[in-house]
């Protein structure tokens, strides 16, 4: 790549730079300014994102051969090597264009939106540990070291989910969100022992190229017949399990019930962690894992369905929410769902560019939500904002463009890859794919209907807030509006730049292994002529009605007849409690299995520790020793008569048995 | 430079000479006790690294080996020497008590010259009893290792120490006394068989034995190291006594002493008794199951904070027993025997890790113990506000207690989950439970403690920690730290001992 430096010396630099900052700020904090540490912080990302451009631009337009070394040895242990190592291609590449500048972006409007927290130089520490975490989750070459970053991704998604941390709700959240993450990650690692009990090793390379050999393979894990009963593929096992993985961290149903609680963190971390990046990890692993998941189309129902889902009942929320964040949230687990279906539609390609396209229009959302908080002074609830587009200008415009990339309007960014990805369900025939597609595109109408009911409530119509806020509202300063420019910009443009080469071209031709039968994006290929003709084809198809459904629908309810939701409300009360319940997920799991979980400790540690083997085994056979010597003692009463007299008697014993 | 001292017998000797000189100095609360402790302790860790650093890696063999005939009649020899499985331990040991002496500098006031001692004779003892290569040392180490804790807990624990005490004695004495009768079978059956009687652990090993009396020696071992471990059902002495015991005693508690007990386990049930260990390897399996996860749910609900560790150190434990008997399990399911090193490897990863990592937590609990004279979690609530960098140290120990990649918590539980998948998927699936359960408890505990407003005016008043409990601090997050990123060189010590060890339990002694 340079002529100096060997490529691995660069990767090195990319993970590092980041972490360095991380270390400065973190361990440093009470000896060094504000100042130093976002400069540090800033500076280690924003020469990995140079790096990152670097590398991008090698693979995809040099093309450069996939990298594949070891940084060293983990350990080795029965034979096997576990190592650290980064698998660089044209996949991880893109991921690192993505990951960097989004969290460049974040870092630089942390300055403004964090100017006055007392925790600054430890958010900027945090941020940048992510930002190592996350690239060595995506350089990752084996299991073990995805597994790290995956971990180690979730443990700063913990410790900014708990920023404010003197806050009873943000302590929870982040408990939450960690303890919710590793049932996914209980599911990760048993995948992971299922990988390498079959390949005996954790290597991306090894394990891809004996794929095909072991596809055969079955394990019993009921024995009998009934229900799941009997011999399963292993693959699917495995497929399964790894993608409850993906479940946990990009927050699939039922998963999915700490990322709108995850939003009690600051904002700029929203952005990053729960919208544009590590929400995705589970995303980029499954198409990291597409050797895999291609030999079970079990597997690949069971994620089609689990993606629908999410996509369409999460959407729904949406609807509802009124506070801004979270509208945005739960706008992010129905996008994460579109890419789970693309994945089960195994459109893997099409899940990375919408995954992409989707990081840089979500960041641009919530930054731009961040913005209005930042004007609010801390008010979230849209229902105290309003009319605020001219206030802030360019967070209106910015938004606008946002939005309308959300929502595919047709040449934004996410027209793209929504629209992709829709035609790539309606192609698939794998069991689910009917459900999947009608979810899918029910839940175009939906995004369009929330976003633009976000959009209008918060910048148009009646101005709502109290006196004060409203004096003092005004637009931010240039450290937060230059990112959501800078963010616009790829959220307009980046999908109909890419399509033909991402999607449609060979960008992802060595990485992502499609099964001929499987294969949607190359039926789709054929009738695909560049992304003008997208646009023109698109605008006569149902997606777009149902956007422009969506659009009239949101603008007549609140802004031509604002009062008519609440009256819709009054009358579908049923409908409206169990959306406003979240469907009882979250009810649900702290009375059934929270409760349930303290209840089953409680019984042991009462019943069983406490009763049975310390009350009645333990303390019971002192208590029969005591009671028995007890009794013992009786005899031993200290009279000399009474030795006597049993001396007679044992005498007169003995002479008896001698006699008879 | 050593090649001609006697290494080991320095290792050993030296802190129980040193605390009997320590107990020369008196009972006052004198710096010449204090700095005399420290002293000892240090040389003996720096006594200790040679046996690492000229340790040969590529033998399975005894090394540092030193052998005095002791009691001649009877073939009992003064035989020591350390292999990959028990140097790791002793350096744990070295390095452990090292920490405790700091961690007791300042907290001690009643006794302190004893206080100190007895930590140093304790050392001492167990260090003998890792490296004794004769059984019959052994008992007699492992035995005596006893008396100093009692007095540990006895006079320096809680207010409830006399019944812990009972209790830890009664159970741990009770479990070894069948030991000393298979050990004595052993001897009387060596007589037998080779006309000369043995203690020596290496011809035990090679000692053919019916499988009927395996089985007997195998249940009267498990009964012995089961209850130091201790597995489930015969755990509940720790927690008590670890409630009781001062921060100190609970540290060398958890962090070495119930090492001994998964250490027998490598060096006597599974080499002496190898069919015995395959006809009855699933209830060792079983029993590891349950503390895995039945005592995972217990620790949930505890509201001592002491005791919440103390059922998370039996939890944790289950993974060293579990990894060591996965063998035959894998060779019925797999048809070969590719991962049972890594189970058995797994299992002594996860007892030094778990030394570092409980040793810090119930440190954790001493410094917070020692301000607020409480061991209760509802007394405490935001104690970030007033103790950052203590509330640092202790979210970085929670996560690794929780297992999180990185530290040292992570290694030993991913290679018996990777391990027991090859055996049963449901032993993994059950052992992989230990992730939600492990972070559930520990981080609501976390929650309850550490983060959250300030609850009331002791902890508005807290001061963070001072230099000496910073520092011991650190040094054990390095341990976590480093074994955590770079285990290799660990693993690196130990695979020709357990290699040998499989290739040994492999083949039956069934003649």
């Amino acid at each position: 790549m340079f002529e100096n430096y060997s490529d691995s010396q660069v990767y090195l630099a990319i993970v590092l730079a980041p972490l360095i900052g991380s270390i400065i700020a973190g361990v440093f904090n009470a000896y060094i300014s504000r100042a130093v540490a976002h400069t540090v912080t800033i500076a280690g990302v924003a020469i990995s994102f140079i790096l990152a451009m670097f590398v991008f631009k090698y693979f995809a337009f040099d093309g450069a051969q996939a990298y594949n070394e070891t940084v060293y040895t983990w350990m080795v242990s029965d034979g096997i090597r576990f190592e650290v190592g980064f698998l660089i291609d044209n996949l991880t590449s893109m991921m690192l264009v993505v990951v960097s500048f989004v969290s460049l972006m974040v870092h630089l409007y942390t300055i403004g939106y964090m100017q006055e927290d007392p925790g600054y130089k430890r958010f900027f520490s945090y941020i940048s540990l992510f930002t190592f975490s996350m690239y060595m989750l995506v350089m990752s070459n084996n299991f073990l070291q995805l597994f790290f970053g995956w971990e180690a991704v979730g443990l700063v998604s913990y410790l900014l989910i708990g920023f404010y941390y003197k806050k009873e709700s943000a302590i929870f959240a982040n408990m939450k969100a960690f303890i919710v993450n590793r049932v996914g990650d209980f599911g990760f690692i048993l995948g992971i022992a299922g990988v390498l009990m079959v390949f005996n090793t954790l290597d991306y390379a090894d394990v891809f190229a004996m794929a095909n050999s072991k596809a055969d393979l079955t394990i019993e894990i009921i024995p009998g017949d009934f229900l799941f009963g009997g011999e399963w593929s292993m693959m699917t096992v495995i497929c399964i399990l790894l993608f409850i993985g993906a479940m946990g961290k990009s927050a699939q149903v039922p998963l999915h019930v700490w990322l709108p609680d995850s939003m009690e963190g600051p904002t700029p971390i929203s952005a990053l962690i729960h919208a544009a990046t590590m929400v995705t990890a589970g995303i980029f692993m499954v198409t990291r894992m597409s050797p895999l998941f291609e030999l079970s189309e079990t597997a690949l129902s069971f994620i089609l369905v689990i993606g629908a889902i999410t996509a369409l009942f999460m959407g729904f929320l949406g609807i509802i929410q009124n506070d801004i964040k979270r509208v945005v949230a739960y706008s992010t687990l129905s996008q994460l769902g579109y890419m789970t279906v693309a994945l089960g539609a195994s459109a893997y390609s099409a899940a990375v560019f919408h995954l992409m396209t989707h990081a840089f229009f979500k960041a641009l959302l919530f930054l731009a939500a961040g913005s209005v908080i930042i004007g609010m002074h801390h008010v979230q609830d849209i229902r105290k904002m309003g009319g605020l587009k001219k206030y802030m200008p360019i967070t209106y415009w910015t938004s606008l463009l946002g939005t309308l990339a959300l929502i595919g309007f047709p040449g934004f960014s996410g027209f793209y890859s929504k629209d992709s990805i829709i035609e790539a369900v309606h192609a698939s025939s794998i069991a689910g794919s009917d459900f999947a597609y009608y979810a899918v595109l029910a839940g175009v109408f939906i995004t369009a209907l929330y976003s633009l009911r976000l959009f209008f409530i918060v910048f148009h119509g009646e101005e709502r807030m109290d006196h004060h806020t409203k004096e003092h509202l005004k637009e931010s300063p240039w450290v937060v509006t230059v990112p959501l420019v800078l963010l616009a910009i790829p959220s307009v443009i980046i999908g109909g730049m890419t399509i033909s080469s991402v999607l449609y071209g060979d960008y992802f031709n060595n990485v992502v292994i499609v099964q001929q039968a499987h294969d949607v994006l190359g039926h789709l290929k054929e009738t695909y002529h560049g992304p003008l003709s997208m646009i023109l084809h698109g605008i006569t198809q149902a997606p777009f009605f149902l956007m422009v459904a969506g659009i009239a629908t949101a603008w007549y309810l609140y802004m031509k007849n604002p009062e008519l939701p609440a009256k819709i409300k009054g009358s579908f009360g049923l409908i409206y409690d169990i959306l406003d319940n979240k469907y009882g997920f979250d009810t649900f799991n702290e009375k059934v299995i929270a409760g349930g979980t303290r209840g089953l400790g409680n019984i042991f540690s009462k019943f069983g520790d406490i009763m049975i083997i310390d009350g009645f085994v333990v303390n019971g056979s002192a208590k029969s020793v005591a009671w028995f010597s007890g009794i013992i003692r009786h005899v031993q009463t200290g009279y000399l008569y009474h030795y006597a007299f049993a001396m007679i008697l044992g005498l007169i014993g003995l002479l008896a048995l001698v006699i008879f | 430079m050593f090649s001609n001292l006697p290494l080991l017998s320095l290792v050993i000797w030296t802190p129980i000479i040193g605390g009997m000189l320590v107990l020369a100095t008196g009972s006052k609360n004198n710096i010449e006790a204090k700095v005399l402790s420290l002293l000892v302790s240090l040389v003996t860790l720096v006594l200790s690294i040679p046996l690492w650093t000229q340790f040969d890696v590529s033998l399975a063999s005894m090394q540092f080996e030193e052998l005095i005939p002791w009691i001649s009649s009877f073939h009992i020899n003064y035989h020591i020497g350390i292999d990959g499985i028990s140097m790791p331990l002793i350096l744990l040991t070295t390095f452990i008590t090292v920490i405790v002496i700091i961690a007791g500098w300042k907290v001690i006031t009643y006794k302190t010259a004893q206080y100190m001692a007895a930590f140093l004779i304790l050392e001492g003892l167990m260090i003998g009893a890792f490296a004794s290569v004769d059984a019959m040392l052994f008992y007699v180490f492992w035995e005596a290792l006893l008396i100093p804790m009692f007095v540990i807990i006895g006079i320096w624990g809680g207010p409830n120490r006399v019944y812990a005490t009972i209790k830890f004695f009664l159970y741990t004495f009770l479990g070894s006394v069948l030991m000393l009768i298979s050990l004595l079978y052993m001897y009387m059956h060596a007589v037998d068989v080779n006309g000369v009687g043995t203690f020596n652990i290496q011809d035990l090993h090679k000692l053919p034995l019916s499988l009927n009396a395996q089985i007997l020696i195998f249940l009267s071992f498990l009964l012995a190291f089961a209850v130091k471990v201790p597995m489930w059902p015969v755990h509940t002495w720790l927690p008590d006594a670890h409630v009781e015991a001062p921060t100190g005693g609970s540290v060398i508690l958890a962090a070495i002493m119930l090492k001994l007990g998964g250490y027998g386990f490598v060096r006597f049930s599974l080499p002496i008794t190898p069919d015995a260990s395959m006809t009855l390897d699933w209830l060792v399996i079983l029993l590891s199951l349950i503390a895995i996860v039945y005592i995972g749910f217990v620790a949930l609900v505890q509201a001592d904070m002491k005791k919440l560790i103390a059922y998370s150190s039996i939890s944790h434990m289950g993974f060293v027993t579990l990894g060591f008997f996965l063998l035959w399990k894998i060779t019925d399911n797999t048809g070969s025997a590719s991962g049972a090193v890594l189970g058995l490897e797994g299992g002594m990863v996860q007892m030094i890790s778990h030394g570092f990592i409980s040793a810090a937590m119930f440190l954790s609990v001493g410094v917070l113990y020692d301000r607020m004279h409480s061991r209760m979690i509802k007394d405490y609530g935001g104690v970030v506000n007033t103790m950052p960098a203590f509330a640092t140290f202790a979210v970085f120990f929670a996560m690794a207690n929780a297992g999180l990649p990185g530290t040292s918590g992570f290694v030993g539980e991913f290679m018996v989950i990777m391990a027991a998948f090859k055996a049963n998927f449901w032993y993994a699936f059950l052992a992989a439970i230990t992730l939600i359960l492990g972070a559930a408890y520990t981080l609501w505990m976390i929650k309850r403690v550490v983060f959250g407003p300030i609850v009331n005016e002791q902890v508005e008043h807290l001061d963070d920690m001072s230099g000496r409990e910073f520092f011991m601090m650190l040094l054990l997050a390095f341990a976590v730290l480093i074994i955590g990123l770079y285990p290799a060189p660990l693993l690196e010590v130990m695979h020709a001992s357990i290699d040998n060890l499989v290739a040994h339990i492999s083949i039956s002694k069934i003649q």
